[in-house]
C-alpha cells in the first residue's frame, strides 16, 4: 500500500497506533496486576505487604526459605503435597493418554461399531457443570470406598479430561490416509502392530498436547481435589493453600509464595508446549 | 445348540458373533477402558445422584431456604449478564489479537496467563488486594483521598460484581482465543474487496465478520454459559458465599450442603438448576448435530 518514500510518518498511522495502544495497556494492566500482586507478596517482608507498597522497601527471599525449610505450621507438609500434586498429575496425564488413544484409535481407525455414539455420549460429559458432578461424585467415591485415596482424584480427573481428549485425538486421527491401514495390513501386520509402529508415531504431536492439557487439568483442580482428599498428608498444593484460609490471621505473604511456587510449573509447561497446545486444541474448534 | 448342552467338551464354543472380525474384536477391547470410566464415573453418579434427590420433602425445604432463592438468582446474573459482556469482550479483543503487529503478539503470549495458571493463588491474590485494611487497594484510596475506601467484599452486589470479574480474568484469554481463530479463518480478500469500496470499519463488521463469526460465537456463548454454571472456584475463592450466605450461586450452595452433610439437598439443589442447564443443552445440541 505504502508509496516508495512517500513518508516515513503519517498522522493516520501514529491514530491507529495510538488507538491499538489504548486497548492494549488496560489489557496488559488487567492481566498482570492479580499475578504482579501475588509477586510482590512473595518478595516482600510482611510489614512491607501489608503496607500497600507497590514495590518492597527491601525485597526479600525469605519468604522462599521459608517455604522451602517447611518452617511454618500451614507449611509443614510443602514437600509431600508438592510430591502429591505431582504424581496426580502425571498420573492423570498418562491414564488419560492410554485410555484416550485406544478409544481414538477403535472409533477413528477400526471403525467399531456404536463408536460415534460413545464419542457423543462421552462428549455429553460437558454439559454437567463440574461443580454439579462433583456431588454425586464425592458421593460415588465414597461407596467405593476411596475416599481420602489418591485413585479418587485421579479417576474423577480422568474421567474428565477424557471425553474432550477422545474427540480431540479423533479428530487428529481422521486425517491419516486410510491407505497407511491397507498398506500394512497387505504386508501382513496385526491390529496391534498397525497400533503400535504406524498410528502412534503419526499421532505424536497431538499426544503431546493432549498430554499437557490433562497434566495441567489435573495439576490446577482445586475443587474435586478439596473435597475428595482430606487428610493433611494426602492433599494436593492447592488444597493446602485453601486450608490458609482456616486461620484468622493467615500469614498471605506465605500463602502467595507457595502459591507462586505452585503456579509456575503450569505456566512454564504451557509455554514450552505452546506451539502443540494451541494447534492441537483449538483445531476443531472452528469446524462448525 | 441343544447338542452342546449334552455334553461334548471337544466341541469349541460358537464365536459370539460370526461377523466379529479380529480388528472389531480389538475395537472393543480398546473402547473397554474409557466405557468402564464412563460407566463407573459420570453414568453411575448420575443416576445415583438423581435417585437420592427424589423425596419431595427436600424441594419443600429448598423452598424454605432463603439462600436458595437467592443463589438461583445471582447465578442467573452471573450467566445472562456475566457471560455475555465476557463474550462480547472477548469478540472485541478477537479483533484486536488479530491485528499484525509484534507487540501485540507479544502481548498476546502475556494475555493466556490467567487461563495458563491454577485458580486458586490468583483469586487469592485478588481478595487480598481487596482487603479492607490492609489491601493495596484501600491504601491507594487512602493516599489519595485521605478516606477510608470501603469494605469491598462485605457489600453483596459488590462482591457478586468482582466475582463475576474473577470468572472473567480467568477465562476470557481461553474464548478470546477460540475466538481469533474464527476469525483468522475468514477469507482475507473479502476484507480488501471491502476495503477497496471504502466499507467502514462497522460495515466490514456488520456484513463481513459478523455473518462469518455468529454460529461460533453463540456456540461459545452457550457453552461457557453451562461451563460457568459449574463454577465453583471464582465465588467460593473470593467470597466463600459471603456476607451473610448472600453470594452463593448454585454451584457452591450444592458444596455448602454437601459440606454440611446434607447430601440430598445438595442434589435437589442441583435438580433444581435443570431448568437452567436443559435449554443450553438442547440449543447446543440443535447447533452442533447441524
Amino acid at each position: 500500500m505504502k508509496l516508495p518514500g512517500a513518508s516515513e510518518f503519517s498522522w493516520r498511522d501514529v491514530a491507529t497506533e495510538a488507538r491499538l495502544l489504548l486497548i492494549g495497556i488496560p489489557v496488559f494492566l488487567w492481566t498482570m496486576i492479580p499475578i504482579y500482586h501475588m509477586f510482590l507478596f512473595a518478595i516482600s517482608p510482611k510489614e512491607d505487604a501489608f503496607s500497600g507498597k507497590l514495590w518492597p522497601d527491601h525485597p526479600t527471599l525469605h519468604n522462599f526459605e521459608i517455604v522451602f525449610k517447611q518452617q511454618h505450621y500451614f507449611l509443614r507438609d510443602f514437600y509431600i503435597q508438592f510430591w502429591n500434586s505431582t504424581v496426580i498429575a502425571v498420573s492423570v496425564g498418562v491414564l488419560t493418554l492410554v485410555i484416550a488413544t485406544a478409544a481414538a484409535f477403535s472409533i477413528s481407525r477400526l471403525k467399531v461399531p456404536g463408536g460415534r455414539t460413545v464419542l457423543n455420549l462421552a462428549l455429553f460429559t460437558y454439559f454437567i457443570p463440574a461443580a454439579f458432578l462433583a456431588v454425586p461424585m464425592y458421593r460415588t467415591m465414597g461407596n467405593y470406598g476411596l475416599l481420602n485415596n489418591h485413585w479418587s482424584l485421579i479417576l474423577a480427573m480422568v474421567t474428565i479430561a477424557s471425553p474432550y481428549a477422545i474427540w480431540v485425538l479423533k479428530q487428529a486421527s481422521d486425517k491419516l490416509p486410510v491407505e497407511l491401514d491397507e498398506a500394512a495390513v497387505m504386508d501382513g501386520a496385526t491390529t496391534l502392530q498397525i497400533f503400535r509402529l504406524v498410528y502412534l508415531p503419526l499421532m505424536m504431536p497431538s499426544l503431546v498436547a493432549i498430554g499437557t492439557y490433562a497434566v495441567l487439568l489435573a495439576w490446577n483442580e482445586y475443587l474435586y481435589a478439596f473435597l475428595l482428599l482430606s487428610n493433611d498428608r494426602e492433599i494436593t498444593l492447592p488444597v493446602a493453600l485453601g486450608n490458609f484460609l482456616a486461620a484468622d490471621d493467615s500469614p498471605w505473604e506465605l500463602l502467595m509464595t507457595t502459591g507462586f511456587i505452585y503456579a509456575l510449573p503450569p505456566a512454564a509447561i504451557y509455554y514450552a508446549f505452546r506451539r502443540y497446545m494451541v494447534g492441537g486444541l483449538t483445531a476443531g474448534a472452528v469446524k462448525s | 445348540m441343544a447338542i452342546t448342552l449334552s455334553g461334548d467338551q471337544s466341541i469349541p464354543a460358537p464365536p459370539l458373533s460370526p461377523r466379529l472380525t479380529p480388528a472389531q474384536a480389538w475395537g472393543i477391547a480398546l473402547l473397554a477402558p474409557y466405557l468402564l470410566v464412563f460407566l463407573a464415573f459420570v453414568v453411575y453418579p448420575v443416576c445415583y445422584g438423581l435417585w437420592l434427590a427424589r423425596a419431595p420433602s427436600n424441594y419443600v425445604a429448598l423452598y424454605h431456604d432463603p439462600i436458595f432463592a437467592r443463589a438461583a438468582v445471582n447465578t442467573l446474573i452471573f450467566l445472562v449478564i456475566g457471560i455475555n459482556i465476557k463474550m462480547l469482550i472477548a469478540l472485541f479483543l478477537s479483533g484486536f489479537f488479530a491485528q499484525q503487529r509484534t507487540w501485540i503478539k507479544w502481548l498476546s503470549v502475556i494475555f493466556i496467563l490467567p487461563w495458563a495458571v491454577p485458580s486458586i493463588p490468583t483469586i487469592l491474590s485478588v481478595r487480598f488486594m481487596f482487603n479492607p485494611e490492609w489491601g493495596v487497594v484501600n491504601h491507594l484510596i487512602f493516599s489519595f483521598t485521605g478516606d477510608d475506601g470501603p469494605n469491598w467484599l462485605n457489600d453483596p452486589t459488590v462482591a457478586l460484581t468482582m466475582a463475576i470479574g474473577v470468572h472473567i480474568w480467568k477465562s476470557l484469554p481461553f474464548w478470546t482465543l477460540i475466538l481469533i481463530t474464527g476469525r483468522l479463518a475468514i477469507a482475507q480478500d473479502l476484507f480488501e474487496a471491502a476495503e477497496v469500496d471504502g466499507a467502514s470499519w462497522w460495515q466490514k463488521f456488520r456484513y463481513i465478520t459478523w455473518p462469518s463469526m455468529q454460529t461460533l460465537y453463540i456456540t461459545c456463548t452457550l457453552l461457557s454459559m453451562i461451563w460457568t454454571l459449574g463454577d465453583f472456584n471464582s465465588v467460593y475463592l473470593l467470597t466463600g458465599g459471603g456476607p451473610a450466605d448472600l453470594t452463593h450461586v448454585l454451584a457452591t450452595l450444592g458444596i455448602r450442603y454437601l459440606r454440611l452433610d446434607q447430601l440430598s439437598l445438595a442434589m435437589a439443589s442441583i435438580v433444581c438448576a435443570m431448568p437452567f442447564v436443559l435449554p443450553l443443552v438442547y440449543f447446543m445440541m440443535k447447533r452442533l448435530s447441524r
